[in-house]
């Protein structure tokens, strides 16, 4: 049997990749799919644990992670698609209205 | 009581009518306006009048009601009372029929000044917390009356406010009102330490049991006494507090007439015999009284001499029969000073209303040295005013001289009292009845000095060209209150006045102490007798010299400001340096500006308001803005707008928290 603490670094490694990935690349798509790598991360871990401990706690989480992804990916797709429409850009640091 | 004349509608009615002209008086026509002001007033002289003959045919010696308790803390409680005695019946006649006849004067004067419903507002405001404070059944209740007044009087003098001097007289009554009834206020918290009450008849109970005789030396009692001279001092304009009144004639005359002749300024008149418990067992703070009023009735005699603006003679003179009242009230003659007060009430208003007519005839010019020969303009206004001058320098049988002669003769006789008062008393009387008929000759007699034909349109009253008689509405209150002045002092005839008054007088003398110690109590009253008839005839001879030295007055103004008109300036010429202190009013005006306001201007603009308000105050609350911003500054630029640079955070932020929880599970 595979050690838990291989699936908890695996879940680290990836969830270290999201971070970096959100914040080293510009385009948002990127950016969101670094979002995607560390919610699969996390949802390792979760998993991990669950199976370790024989509860059902961390699969329930796990579902409702996903859901929230998904809809995470339906909303966000489409603010995506909506700011390129009025910028014409998809650089994250050219969309920075929002500040002083 | 009848249902319909609740002794409470005397003052309240006057704030129904202030409320209504204050509050919506804009709006309504001028009439309006003055139809509201006088039917509150005269129902108010209506209700006073039925309460005084319930009062005097109840033959109680006084009428009390209570309409519920103010304030209550423990022992102490303060009623809305109204409290209807021999006094205050007087006080409240003279405000009312006066304060009336006033009202019904300024609807002519007032005609075409800006601002009518303001004026008639505040004269009503004025008349409620007057009758408030002659009404009230105890010292706290009073003393709302009293600021009420002050400050109706500094509405009233600054009602020309767009004028610099009439705002600045304004500020300067209140100022100085304020120095009074800050020693007002004291006595009253001193009455509370002590006796646990501001009630007067319960107050009165508690002297009457606790003070068998007066105080030999100085104790709690002298100094209530002196304090409340302090307080009315100010509100009478005595000696040291008396520069406010003179300048207070910035007001309009029927203000000047009402509140600074007949009726505010005898507040501390009424109030000093108001407390005559008090000042009966305090024989040091009676004695203070007298000198202050002795002084204070000369020194202004003398001012009022010199002076050349016709409302400022008057107000001199007004300030010097105050004095006359506090004499009479610090000889333990109040049933003297009463008797002035309202006499004096007629006259001098009737005095002031005459001059307002004057001025209000020759388009607003108030310098008597460009008046003369008006007698032929303004018969009216001419005979009325001498009728008053006849009565205020007490030639007989006109009512200035019954009530004068009173004085004197207390001043003279009283136990409280002393040949150096009277002495003073009669020098003061000849120079009133001098003084004044120099106005009547400057005002009067000769030729017209003044520009016949207005060139200027600058005044209001610019129009008129030559002097005219005022309107019948301004006149029938001059004939009213000549009618007064004339008959008003007969009521003394016999001591009747005096009788009158017992009632309010609380004895605490010799005599009384005397007569219940039983065994020595023959003595005085033989003693008292036997005095009587001797001093009958030297009354006479006080009378037969008060009024030789009132015609002596009236003879030597007479000289020389119709005979020989070119003398008083010689005369003032060559007393040089006197004349000038004189007409400088001794310069006390300068003194107190130098040695109070200057060093206090001074003060509150260095260390108040450029230290204290600016620097710290001001400072404080500009560093703390200035801190904030700076920090601001820094912690803005944070605000990116750049979401990585966010996500930077909020990493480094889970970072750390990581790293404080493996740390602690370290440990």
């Amino acid at each position: 049997m595979i050690p838990i603490s291989w699936y908890l670094l695996l879940g680290a490694f990836l969830f270290a990749c999201g971070v970096t990935g959100f914040l080293i690349k510009r385009n948002i798509i990127t950016l969101f799919m670094s979002i995607e790598l560390m919610l699969n991360g996390v949802i390792l871990s979760f998993i991990a644990f669950a199976t370790r401990l024989g509860t059902l706690d961390g699969h329930i989480f796990v579902f409702f992670v996903m859901v929230v992804a998904a809809a995470e990916a339906a909303v966000g797709l489409a603010i995506i698609i909506s700011v390129y429409r009025t910028r014409e850009t998809l650089n994250v640091d050219r969309v920075n209205l929002l500040k002083l | 009581m009848t249902p319909l004349f609740q002794p409470w509608l005397i003052p309240i009615l006057p704030l129904v009518g202030a409320l209504i002209n204050g509050l919506c008086g804009k709006r309504f026509s001028k009439a309006a306006v003055a139809t509201v002001a006088l039917c509150a007033t005269a129902a108010s002289f209506l209700v006073a009048c039925v309460q005084a003959a319930i009062l005097l045919r109840s033959g109680y010696p006084a009428l009390e009601q209570s309409y519920g308790t103010w304030i209550r803390a423990g022992q102490f409680s303060v009623d809305f009372g109204i409290y209807l005695d021999h006094l205050s019946l007087i006080m409240m006649l003279v405000v009312t029929g006066v304060g009336f006849l006033i009202h019904v004067y300024s609807v002519a004067y007032m005609a075409e000044e800006g601002g009518c419903y303001r004026f008639f507002s505040y004269l009503n405001f004025f008349m409620f917390f007057m009758l408030t404070l002659v009404l009230a059944n105890n010292y706290l209740l009073m003393f709302v009356g009293w600021e009420g007044v002050g400050l109706a009087s500094y509405l009233l003098i600054g009602f020309f406010f767009l004028k610099d001097s009439a705002a600045n007289a304004g500020k300067k009554a209140f100022i100085t009102n304020r120095v009074g009834d800050f020693g007002f206020l004291i006595a009253l918290f001193l009455l509370i330490q002590r006796f646990g009450t501001l009630h007067y008849g319960a107050l009165s109970q508690i002297l009457s049991d606790q003070f068998k005789s007066p105080e030999s030396s100085a104790g709690v009692l002298t100094a209530i006494g002196l304090l409340m001279l302090v307080g009315a001092c100010g509100k009478s304009a005595q000696i040291p507090l008396y520069v406010w009144l003179p300048d207070a004639m910035e007001g309009p005359t029927p203000v000047s007439a009402l509140i600074h002749a007949a009726t505010m300024v005898t507040a501390g008149v009424y109030m000093v015999c108001r407390s005559n418990p008090i000042f009966n067992r305090a024989p040091i703070a009676l004695l203070a009284v007298a000198i202050i009023g002795t002084l204070t009735s000369f020194f202004a005699a003398t001012i009022g001499i010199t002076q050349t603006d016709i409302k400022r003679v008057l107000a001199y003179s007004t300030v010097s029969q105050l004095g006359y009242m506090f004499m009479a009230a610090g000889v333990a003659a109040y049933s003297a000073s009463v008797f002035h007060l309202m006499t004096h009430a007629f006259f001098k208003a009737l005095l002031f209303l005459g001059a307002g007519s004057v001025i209000h005839g020759i388009g607003g010019e108030q310098d008597m040295r460009k008046m003369g020969g008006l007698r032929k303009y303004m018969p009216w206004t001419f005979w009325t005013m001498l009728i008053a001058t006849l009565a205020i320098s007490g030639i007989p049988p006109f009512a200035g001289f019954f009530s004068k002669d009173e004085i004197l003769w207390q001043a003279y006789s009283s136990p409280h009292g002393s040949k150096i008062f009277w002495l003073i008393g009669v020098i003061t009387a000849f120079m009133t009845s001098f003084y004044m008929f120099r106005l009547i000759f400057l005002t009067f007699t000769g030729e017209y000095r003044g520009a016949k034909v207005e060139a200027h349109g600058h005044n209001d009253h610019a129009h008129h060209g030559s002097p005219h008689e005022s309107p019948w509405l301004m006149l029938g209150p001059l004939v009213l209150l000549g009618v007064l002045s004339v008959i008003g002092g007969w009521v003394g005839i016999g001591n009747r006045f005096e009788h009158f008054f017992d009632p309010v007088i609380q004895k605490v003398s010799a005599e009384q102490s005397a007569a219940q110690n039983g065994e020595a109590a023959s003595t005085p009253v033989s003693e008292g007798e036997g005095a009587a008839g001797e001093s009958k005839g030297m009354e006479n001879l006080l009378m037969a010299t008060s009024v030789l030295v009132a015609f002596a007055g009236l003879g030597l103004a007479w000289f020389l400001y119709v005979k020989r008109p070119e003398l008083p300036e010689k005369i003032a010429a060559a007393s040089g340096g006197l004349y000038k202190m004189v007409l400088n009013k001794y310069w006390i005006d300068e003194l107190y500006s130098a040695a109070i306001i200057g060093p206090l201007v001074a003060l509150s603009r260095v260390v108040l308001w450029q230290a204290v308000d600016q620097k710290v105050i001001d400072g404080t609350v500009n560093e703390a803005a200035l801190a904030a911003r700076d920090v601001s500054q820094i912690v803005r630029q944070q605000q990116s707008g750049l979401v990585r640079s966010y996500a930077g955070w909020v990493a480094a932020g889970a970072a750390l928290v990581v790293a404080y929880m493996v740390w602690m599970g370290t440990r």
